[in-house]
């Protein structure tokens, strides 16, 4: 049974209440995703809503990457790799022949596990993103906005010719963030987004999240059960079968899933007893 | 219990005479090794010093000269046609020039007209006509004093000077069959004609193939192919290039390459043996190098470069241009100098093509016949007598100069683009 209605069961209540204001805005329905022919992940049914964050957590190898990585068609650069099943994005399958990529990856973003800027200046790591996508507002305005977002601003803003690669590690993936703003994505997916960086980074990507989860949708693969706990509406646990391909164990809202999960291997994940 | 430090009741790692003893052994055998590696730095640098010693020593030492007619039985008194008055020069050339070589001097530039530098010049290569009768290097000129002067004794109205063969004059004069005003402007203009065509035609090319390969194509069977035969033609022996490009260039596209097609009948009798055969002979020589080198470049960007591009919704060609190219175009010109480099050096396929050897016209376009510097060399080098062995190492010297000033200019650029992005970027 899937966890969601079960928790419907549960509390019909108050999953009422909240279904209201929960708007779906992807939609994965049976998604299997292989590698040649490798399975990496087998039926994924479940949704991701709008100005939630979703957290993906799991064991190592359990395709919760690859299943991020699926949602803004970034594994098409992986040479071998299909999927099939459907991802509605507001309704449209992302997957269909006149879908363009890279106009998806502009409306869903992607924040990667190593802060990696462009080798330019702070403002063309901005700027650059917006001119290829043909933006015609005023440049200056938009990187202001994008860095006053993502909490960098106050930090960088004497030294916005400055190489982006001499910032520090957080400081950099707060840059990836503010360029992933700019574009104006609807859904911005993170990676294992402090996964390179040290506690005092981390802790102020997570206040970003909280923050950016106002006007974004944002989905995140973390390893960190504190992290996903800390920072997500709904968590996805996925698991690894036998064969070494990745499925959804169970999926639920955070508390529900951290208190009570209805699967002993989430409850023996989160618990710290593998992974 | 202890079982990390004992084993059958001993140390496991010995008792410490023995780990001294084993320290010992080891030390050496690291040592040996040290040593061989020293001396093959060693040996290579001594063979280093031997060639440039060898090609300098020719280059400057004794030559022994005769004239044909002594400055002195010109005018008496003076010894040297440089000590001559402007009155003297002019006498002596309208005296002693021969009225048919009289009549194309005043018909080029009158007597006249002519600077006291030019008449000097006229003089010595009209009337008194040294000739080289032996040289020395340069290690020989300060060991064999007693050889050279016996030799001077034994050939009459012979005398010695001391002469460096590469000099402005060398570099600027063209061909002769008199090694003493023979000179290397043809071949160096010609040498750089057939860079600029090699260049114009390969890099181009290469960049966009490996850009192809390395970016665009799938992995499968036809690619992986064309890679494997990409590198197997880095490897072919240059004279195969000079028989594909006989075929090919100076053969089959001849309309082409003697620019018959585009100018008619040409008054040049190269029928195909252009520098335009020859650039793109070796272009064809350098390709697959250019192709490998710039692939090692664009393999050398991160892929999370590549990723980040298309996360904030770049296409392909966009992420290439703005983002892989420019972290990589220095690599890239690094590895086409250097194949520009070899491209220089080449001798054979442009032989076989039939780049002409001797030639005192200089070329003027893509159309024209050419020499270059290394088939200058093959050829004076090939001659019997002593001083075209010392012109020959004189324009190896400018050659390797050439080469030294291009790969300079290289890192000149590679540097200036380095140090602009690290600045902007």
């Amino acid at each position: 049974m899937n966890s969601l209605s079960l928790a419907q069961v549960l509390q019909p209540g108050m999953e009422q209440s909240e279904s209201q204001v929960k708007k779906t805005v992807l939609k994965l329905e049976h998604v299997n995703i292989h590698y040649g022919s490798f399975q990496a992940v087998k039926d994924a049914s479940f949704d991701i809503y709008e100005k939630h964050v979703t957290a993906f957590i799991g064991p190592s190898g359990c395709g919760k990457s690859t299943v991020l990585r699926s949602i803004n068609r970034m594994n098409d650069m992986i040479r071998g790799s299909w999927i099939d099943g459907k991802i509605l994005f507001n309704g449209h399958d992302l997957y269909d022949e006149q879908v363009d990529p890279v106009l998806i990856r502009r409306r869903i973003g992607m924040v990667f596990q190593k802060p990696n800027p462009f080798p330019k200046s702070i403002y063309e790591n901005i700027a650059w993103g917006a001119r290829i996508n043909g933006f015609k507002g005023d440049y200056d305005e938009l990187v202001e906005q994008s860095l006053r977002q993502a909490a960098l601003w106050e930090e960088v803003k004497d030294k916005l010719k400055q190489n982006a690669l001499r910032l520090s590690g957080g400081q950099q993936q707060r840059l990836c963030i503010a360029r992933t703003i700019a574009v104006q994505p609807e859904v911005i997916l993170m990676d294992e987004p402090a996964s390179a960086l040290d506690p005092i980074a981390t802790g102020r990507i997570e206040e970003l999240i909280l923050e950016l989860k106002n006007n974004y949708t944002i989905v995140i693969v973390t390893h960190n059960m504190g992290q996903a706990s800390r920072v997500s509406d709904h968590t996805a646990f996925f698991m690894v079968d036998d064969k070494r391909t990745g499925y959804l164990q169970e999926y639920a809202e955070t508390e529900q899933l951290f208190l009570n999960p209805q699967h002993r291997k989430t409850e023996e994940y989160i618990s710290g007893k593998f992974g | 219990m202890n079982y990390m430090n004992q084993t059958n009741g001993q140390p496991a790692f010995g008792h410490a005479a023995d780990v001294s003893s084993l320290m010992e052994k080891r030390r050496r055998s690291g040592l040996v090794w040290h040593i061989v590696f020293v001396f093959s730095i060693a040996l290579a640098v001594l063979f280093l010093i031997l060639l440039v010693f060898s090609i300098i020593d020719s280059v400057f030492g004794y030559a022994v000269l005769v004239n044909d007619v002594e400055p002195g039985a010109l005018v008496a008194g003076k010894d040297s046609v440089s000590s001559f008055n402007r009155a003297e020069l002019e006498n002596v050339a309208r005296t002693r020039l021969s009225a048919g070589i009289l009549r194309r001097v005043e018909y080029d530039k009158p007597i006249a007209e002519r600077s006291d530098k030019d008449m000097v010049s006229l003089i010595e290569e009209y009337v008194v006509k040294p000739k080289v009768l032996k040289t020395w290097g340069f290690w020989g000129s300060l060991t064999e004093r007693k050889s050279i002067e016996t030799y001077i004794a034994e050939n009459e109205g012979s005398y010695a000077t001391f002469r460096s063969w590469l000099t402005p004059a060398f570099i600027m004069a063209d061909q002769s069959a008199d090694p003493l005003r023979a000179g290397i402007r043809t071949a160096l203009l010609g040498s750089l004609w057939i860079i600029l065509i090699t260049f114009v035609f390969a890099f181009p090319i290469g960049v966009g193939a490996a850009i192809y390969l390395q970016e665009y194509a799938v992995d499968n069977r036809l690619n992986r192919m064309l890679q494997l035969n990409i590198f197997n033609l880095s490897a072919v022996p240059s004279i195969i290039y000079g028989l594909l490009g006989l075929a090919v260039f100076v053969r089959f596209m001849e309309p082409v390459t003697s620019g018959s097609l585009f100018m008619g009948t040409v008054d040049n009798t190269a029928n195909g043996r252009t520098i335009l055969s020859g650039g793109m002979t070796l272009g064809l020589l350098v390709l697959p190098i250019i192709i490998i080198n710039t692939q090692e470049a664009l393999k050398a960007v991160p892929d999370t470069l590549r990723m980040s591009a298309y996360g904030v919704g770049a296409t392909k060609w966009q992420t290439i241009w703005y983002q892989v190219l420019p972290v990589s175009v220095d690599r890239i010109l690094t590895g086409t100098i250097l194949a520009l480099s070899r491209a220089l050096g080449e001798t054979a396929p442009l032989v076989v093509i039939g780049a002409s050897t001797f030639i005192s016209v200089d070329p003027s376009g893509i159309f024209s016949k050419f020499t270059t510097l290394p088939i200058q060399i093959y050829q004076w080098s090939a001659r019997p007598q002593g001083a075209y062995r010392n012109i020959a190492a004189a324009a190896i010297v400018s050659l390797l100069i050439l080469l030294l000033l291009m790969n300079s200019a290289a890192i000149y650029t590679r540097d200036k683009i380095t140090k602009k992005k690290r600045l902007e970027a």
